[in-house]
């Protein structure tokens, strides 16, 4: 290889207690490349962007960066060297603007308004160069997470990064988005920026690295011109074996109707209509699949039906009880009781208590079910039970019932989460990004799990922004776009036709 | 163990001691400071603690007024609530109290009262954390401030009650008349057949205040409603999705709060002054977020913490009394370095631990 390295590490390792996440790693990036690293959830990837980032220590080997030794001791070293991160999970001050956000560390002098006039100059000069649009006095906690990872990446760039890394870009954006993105990315690379770009999506490493290298278990397997590559290999380089990427499943047979939503309404946090006048049905025995643009409303239409977010007008019907929930509301206490499972979207704010243990986790929102103890009390005992049990059939790794949850990886943290909804058996499910931050070994489980409880006879109803995760799975296809549904079709229709109804493309012919 | 994480006997065990013991490393040379030897300071604080029947009498006496305001905010914090209010509701705690042996000292026998007493010194405890906790609930009014304020209306509403209430008459003392004997908790030295502290007042609260441990222990970690605390406690938006109500559980959380606060006037009214008097609480509401933090919100912790105040609030008055150099404020100096080190910098060790707990581990796992 002849050009001139970015980053080359050399013998990296890293030990967390017994465990070793990463060992005797080696990797070299070239300059101005876009470099993959792909690998399954706990494969390491993101404990050796960590210590490239400053946020951990090696305990061996050497970072050089521009072919000069360097020791990165915080992320303040990393900024200072030029290395940029956008992280899995963003790091935003949540009631701050994007700009405040994005100056944060970055004030330049004790007041603020000199920075602030030069950072909203900056700002808007980052967005048209690379088209990423933010509004700087938006606060955070009001976008959606497609525009709060645009935040992110301007955070870095405004730092003046000229190594990017990105951890899980695409977890949360459209197909539309990634593909935005991408462009950005190549944008960077041709001016002579070099990107680490660290996903499960094996897609996303064909269609725009150059290089991608392999992770498993702790350690580096193999790199690979992407060119000269294939998915395929790459696949089984993670997981040591090949695996399907297509999801095996008969026809549906649907019967009756299990969940009806009849013109539902809900708002946001600031009082805006995110779901409007939406109206569809789920019967027993099919998936029905909710595609579209992230941030269109299909999270608040999940967790209005669940009885999380308060309903403005609209009614549910679950397995022939109406419920009216604009007039009477019902917690998700009473949901469940009517036999509504749900797998949230967010599985540390809301599907788990990551500090708790994981048999603790299991019976949440079922505590009160009177097989986990008598009277006010919880036997602890059954729980345990329960909870092992729960471990065995869903190959829950490590099969601990006593380990705190935030000690699991996120394909198994999903598991817990889908073990405790599934074996409640529901009449209907409610799925929210069920694959979001997980490894293709449990994607492939999951995705089996909800076609067998479609199988047996249950009404799923799954929200992904994965656009194949959807066709492969749903036997229909509804598209939301600003709040409404705004189509239905087949799981099968063409991928561009989908894309053009996400985008509103239907919406804005009818007008 | 996971990045971060210390193993348990680390965390719960020796922090604390190592807090302890860098708040007396502290405290040894103020001492110094004040040309006084530090060694034979704190020979005379522990001996005087523990080194004799009364004074271990005294010690358990004061632990059990921590314990009870302890129990008190380590509760409210297993919901995320801050309780600041633990003064206040012990200080009306003290009224139920009064109420109850007032009406009933002269016609039954303690053991007849006792039951009323403890039901009126937790309902006035928990009715005083009412307002705070409905206006959090509803309103969104922080508890911290609320119940901040609420002790002050507590000391006003008090005063004015045993001034122009509930004074004896003919008297100039805002007290009420002292209870007869069915007014009053039978010391521990009379139920315990050879133990003997002295004049110390150690009473039938001390086994009160052990049983409302593992009273808050099941609560806590053994029904739901504690499952429901603390989920909400480490998560709200999980206890929403969960189906536990925001409203109710931080009600419930805080009534139980101030309910325990409100015991503590038990020990001190019931089981000592014999009669409700002013000021009573004397800053055992306060100490108790201490006790609760050093205490890891555990009732087990909590009894530790408790003695250790104990020991403070006892070895300080012979320590202030057998060195004259050594003021009362200078025991408030102590017990504040140990408050400080167990409750605001209560991290300040934590890096070190961990990087010398990862030192040790290393070695320990290469042959796996």
């Amino acid at each position: 290889m002849t050009a001139p390295l970015a980053i080359e590490l050399v013998g990296i390792d890293k030990r967390f207690g017994s465990v070793r996440a990463n060992k005797d790693i080696d990797l070299k990036v070239a300059k101005g490349s876009i470099h993959g690293i792909v690998g399954e959830n706990g494969a390491g990837k993101s404990t050796l962007m960590s210590i490239l980032y400053g946020f951990y220590h090696a305990d061996g080997g050497e970072i050089r960066v521009d072919g000069r030794p360097v020791t990165i001791a915080d992320s303040q070293a990393a900024i200072a060297l030029g290395i940029g991160m956008v992280h899995q999970h963003f790091m935003l001050v949540e009631n701050f603007t994007v700009l405040e956000n994005v100056i944060l560390g970055a004030e330049g002098g004790p007041l603020l308004a000199g920075g602030v006039a030069r950072a909203r100059a900056t700002l808007k000069r980052l967005a048209e160069d690379y088209d990423l649009k933010v509004d700087p006095d938006a606060v955070i906690e009001d976008l959606p997470v497609g525009l709060q990872q645009r935040v992110e990446i301007l955070k870095a760039l405004f730092r003046g990064a000229d190594i990017l890394i990105l951890d899980e870009p695409t977890g949360v954006l459209t197909p539309a988005e990634a593909d935005h993105l991408f462009r950005i990315l190549k944008v960077l690379r041709d001016e002579g920026k070099t990107v680490l770009l660290i996903t499960h999506k094996l897609r996303e490493i064909m269609a725009i690295t150059d290089e991608v290298s392999v992770m498993r278990r702790g350690e580096m397997v193999a790199t690979r011109q992407t060119s000269k590559t294939s998915m395929g290999e790459l696949a089984e380089l993670m997981v040591g074996r090949r695996v399907l990427l297509e999801v095996e499943k008969q026809p549906a047979s649907p019967g009756r109707p299990v969940l009806q939503v009849e013109n539902l309404t809900a708002r946001d946090g600031r009082g805006v209509d995110v779901v409007r006048d939406v109206s569809f049905e789920v019967r027993a025995g099919e998936i029905v699949g909710i595609a579209g643009v992230s941030g269109n409303g299909q999270s608040e239409l999940l967790e209005a039906i669940a009885g999380i977010r308060p309903v403005r007008s609209g009614a549910v019907t679950i397995d022939g009880t109406r419920l009216d929930l604009a007039r009477h509301p019902v917690d998700a206490a009473a949901m469940r009781r009517h036999g509504l499972a749900h797998v949230p979207e967010d599985r540390h704010r809301m599907g788990l208590v990551t500090s708790f243990s994981e048999y603790e986790n299991a019976i949440l929102g079922y505590h009160r079910d009177p097989a986990y103890g008598r009277g006010p009390m919880l036997d602890i005992g059954a729980i345990r039970e329960a909870a092992r049990v729960e471990i065995e059939k869903y190959d829950i790794r490590p099969p601990d019932c006593l380990l705190r949850t935030a000690g699991f990886s996120g394909g198994n943290q999903q598991k817990i989460v889908l073990a405790r909804e599934i074996e409640r058996d529901p009449v209907i499910l409610l799925v929210g990004q069920p694959t979001r931050g997980v490894d293709i070994g449990a994607i492939e489980f999951i995705h089996k799990r909800l076609v067998a409880l479609r199988d047996a006879g249950k009404g799923v109803l799954l929200v992904s922004v994965e656009l194949d995760e959807i066709r492969a799975l749903a036997d229909r296809v509804l598209v939301m776009f600003d709040g409404r549904v705004v189509g239905e079709r087949a799981p099968e229709t063409d991928e561009s036709e989908l894309g053009l109804l996400m985008a509103g493309a239907a919406q804005e012919a009818a007008e | 163990m996971r990045a971060g994480q210390l193993p348990r006997w680390a965390d719960y065990g020796l922090m604390p001691a190592i807090n302890v013991v860098a708040a007396f490393l502290v405290s040894g040379l103020v001492v110094l400071l004040i040309g006084e030897n530090p060694v034979e300071a704190v020979r005379i604080l522990v001996w005087g603690a523990l080194g004799w029947n009364e004074g271990i009498g005294f010690t358990l006496f004061y632990a059990t007024n921590f314990i009870f305001t302890g129990l008190a905010v380590a509760v409210a914090f297993h919901a995320g609530l801050f309780n600041i209010g633990g003064e206040g509701q012990a200080y009306l705690g003290g009224l139920g109290v009064a109420l109850a042996c007032l009406a009933l000292d002269r016609f039954v026998p303690w053991w007849v009262t006792l039951p009323v007493a403890v039901a009126g010194a937790a309902a006035a405890g928990a009715l005083w954390a009412l307002v705070p906790a409905y206006l959090q609930a509803k309103r969104g009014s922080h508890v911290v401030i609320t119940t901040i304020m609420f002790n002050f209306i507590a000391a006003s509403l008090m005063v004015y009650l045993l001034v122009n209430v509930m004074a004896k008459t003919g008297s100039m003392q805002p007290e009420t008349r002292t209870f007869e004997a069915g007014g009053r908790l039978p010391l521990l030295q009379t139920i315990l057949p050879g133990v003997d502290f002295g004049s110390a007042p150690v009473n039938l609260s001390f086994v009160l205040a052990l049983l409302s441990c593992l009273l808050v222990w099941v609560l806590i970690w053994r029904t739901r409603l504690g499952y429901e605390i603390r989920t909400f406690g480490a998560s709200p938006g999980a206890a929403v999705y969960a189906g536990i109500s925001p409203v109710r559980i931080t009600i419930v959380t805080m009534l139980i709060s101030g309910g325990l606060a409100g015991m503590m006037a038990i020990n001190e009214i019931m089981g000592s002054q014999h009669r409700l008097l002013i000021e009573f609480v004397s800053g055992y509401g306060f100490v108790g977020i201490a006790v609760a933090l050093m205490g890891r919100a555990h009732p087990v912790g909590i009894i530790l913490a408790a003695i250790l105040f104990g020991i403070l609030y006892q070895g300080g008055a012979e320590l202030a009394f057998e060195m004259p150099a050594i003021t009362r404020d200078m025991i408030v100096v102590i017990q504040g370095l140990v408050i400080l080190f167990a409750g605001a910098l209560e991290h300040m060790f934590r890096p070190l631990l961990l990087r010398l707990f990862g030192i040790l581990a290393a070695p320990a796992s290469k042959p796996a």
